[in-house]
């Protein structure tokens, strides 16, 4: 986040929770030293639990192929050949172009149509809002399975299985969640402003894009890393709609290569370890990128559900 | 005043629809239309390639005579219950520590929360590797406690113990939430608790618990739906095209199950009886829950 001086930031942020600031309620730290100490042991057993998993993960990775389920922190035998082999035996590098290629595209375009139907909802009056909102929130609760089925005979009518278009063109039309959660912030904004700026001769548009947009930043900012890691990693959608492998996500091809190399016979748990690092590294980066707007998104739909 | 003129500027009304043309778009298309459409391929035979033939309730005669059925629905019924509670008691735990913690709050919390990052098939992976019954790590860390570790991935009485501790991993985004509830708690509420005298424990019960009971309850909600129509760990560990080692019936879940009808066997009408029949499910559950809830939940003032 950088810090601009439009008072931007500051009236979103306000909205969300301070998860991560100054401590209120409840939040007294344990005074006694030996229950400092208790404490302390006890967050560092759980952080390691939590943690060793990624630690395991990457360690093996770095084991050559009769080691790798040897459980040693340092690898006996240290290698960096499964981050070589697993490009060439398996198409890894194109599985990353096409997931890049899906994230991105679901990304953006989620963000930008979410963003405009939440502000439809937020700002206008007019007949009917209320009930089409309800719908919105109504259409959250039902499975994906529901819809699954029909869904697919639609791309398929429309000649699109087989490539990435459905894993990512359903997000042109907003995401009744990231629309509830936008929407939740365009309230939050004084009304007063766009009165002021209509007076000044502002277009619906413009008030949209010059005013709205830019002071929501943080929230977009969230619906985006959400979007983000949902498009990634999911895996649901390539199973039903890829079948040739140069068209694989990384999650879809991770889980060909479990099928090839895992129970195929052809033991080779090196190469899907390490394919198994290269899937989440980039998650890894985005969190940490984006760390407290992942903190106070989902804080905020935890206090707003 | 401005307020009163801001409800009937001209164009108004066109101006809305356009913002919101995008939803009402999409929301005809992928959701209401499929929702129909789902309703009438339930009661016919389909395959993708002949067009659907009208059998009736035949579906749904068929589905509740299905072994397979039966077996899918006890299996991600056992699977939730065992994983809801736990979930949320431990979240609720982590998150009592972590708001106790002091300083040092904003690492744990990126520790807890790192795993709910990971891609669920490389959880998959994960559980295959670290539970494996003869090389896991698990085990041999049960093994330095003298515990002799099951074939948490082969004996089926194990395979869906090994999934919900699995699913432990990523409690990170409820324990967020409830952190997040924790520190909505006013301190005076602890102050006066303190000064009649209530240890931690009561103020835990009394206090803690009743303030967090609306986020506890969202994440009942929530986690029991996620848990119904869970996939992803349990099809890369188990399913798919390669699989000839695993005993997977234990972890043939109902939406491994209804894909494998759709997707693989082609059978969508079947399929889509089977969605509407989890439809059902998931409402009435739902709904239990929320009556109950008006029992348990409590809201400080006027909850907005």
């Amino acid at each position: 986040m950088t810090a601009t001086d439009t008072p931007a930031p500051r009236i979103a942020e306000s909205a969300p929770l301070a998860v991560g600031a100054g401590r209120s309620g409840g939040g007294r730290p344990v005074g006694n030293p030996v229950g400092k100490i208790a404490l302390a042991v006890t967050m560092s057993v759980l952080t390691l639990a939590f943690v060793y998993p990624f630690v395991w993960l990457v360690s093996a990775s770095f084991k050559p192929r009769g080691e790798v389920f040897d459980n040693r922190l340092i690898p006996r035998t240290f290698t960096l050949h499964n981050y070589v082999a697993v490009w060439h035996d398996a198409p890894m590098a194109l599985w990353l172009v096409n997931t890049v290629y899906v994230t991105v595209l679901a990304t953006v375009t989620v963000t930008i149509s979410s963003a405009l139907v939440a502000w439809g909802f937020a700002y206008f009056r007019f007949r009917g809002r209320d009930l089409l909102f309800g719908l919105v929130l109504a259409s959250m609760m039902i499975p994906g399975a529901v819809t699954m089925i029909p869904t697919y005979l639609i791309w398929h009518a429309a000649g699109f299985t087989g490539t990435l278009v459905p894993l990512w063109a359903q997000n042109l039309f907003g995401s009744a969640f990231y629309i509830f959660l936008l929407r939740q912030f365009f309230l939050g904004l004084p009304r007063d402003l766009f009165e002021a700026a209509r007076l000044d001769g502002a277009n619906n548009w413009q008030m949209f894009r010059l005013i709205a947009l830019p002071l929501t930043r943080p929230a977009l900012v969230v619906v985006g890393l959400f979007e983000f890691q949902a498009a990634w990693t999911d895996l649901m959608r390539p199973l039903i709609y890829l079948r040739d492998s140069d068209t694989f996500t990384v999650p879809r091809g991770l889980k060909s290569m479990v099928d090839q190399f895992g129970f195929g016979g052809e033991f080779h748990w090196e190469l899907i370890v390490t394919a198994s690092v290269i899937t989440t590294l980039p998650m890894i980066v985005v969190f940490f990128l984006g760390q407290r707007h992942f903190m106070e998104g989902i804080a905020t739909t935890g206090t707003r559900g | 005043m401005s307020r009163r003129r801001s409800a009937v500027h001209a164009g108004d009304t066109r101006a809305a629809w356009l913002f919101i043309s995008p939803w009402v778009v999409g929301f005809l298309v992928f959701t209401l239309y499929p929702l129909i459409y789902t309703g009438y391929l339930s009661l016919t035979d389909y395959d993708v390639i002949n067009d659907p033939r009208f059998v009736g309730l035949d579906n749904f005669r068929a589905l509740l005579s299905d072994d397979k059925v039966i077996l899918a629905l006890r299996n991600t019924a056992v699977f939730a219950v065992m994983s809801v509670p736990v979930k949320i008691v431990l979240s609720f735990f982590l998150a009592v520590l972590l708001n106790r913690a002091g300083r040092a709050t904003g690492f744990f919390r990126t520790a807890f929360f790192l795993p709910k990052m990971t891609p669920p098939v490389a959880i998959g992976i994960l559980l295959l590797l670290m539970f494996n019954g003869q090389s896991g790590l698990v085990n041999e860390v049960l093994g330095w406690f003298g515990i002799n570790g099951p074939a948490w991935t082969t004996d089926p009485t194990w395979v869906k113990p090994g999934l919900v501790l699995m699913s432990l991993w990523t409690v990170g985004a409820s324990v967020i939430i409830l952190l997040a509830a924790l520190r909505n708690v006013p301190q005076e509420l602890y102050d006066a608790a303190r000064v009649d005298g209530a240890g931690w424990w009561a103020q835990t019960r009394h206090i803690t618990v009743p303030m967090a009971s609306g986020a506890i309850f969202f994440l009942v909600i929530v986690d029991t739906i996620a848990a119904l129509q869970s996939f992803t760990e349990a099809y890369t560990a188990y399913f798919g095209a390669g699989n000839s080692t695993y005993a997977n019936s234990a972890a043939l879940f109902y939406a491994i199950y209804l894909f494998q009808q759709a997707f693989q066997f082609l059978h969508m009408g079947y399929a889509s009886a089977m969605a509407l029949l989890l439809f059902v499910i998931i409402m009435a559950i739902t709904g239990i829950q929320v009556r109950l809830s008006k029992r348990f939940v409590f809201y400080a003032g006027d909850q907005s």
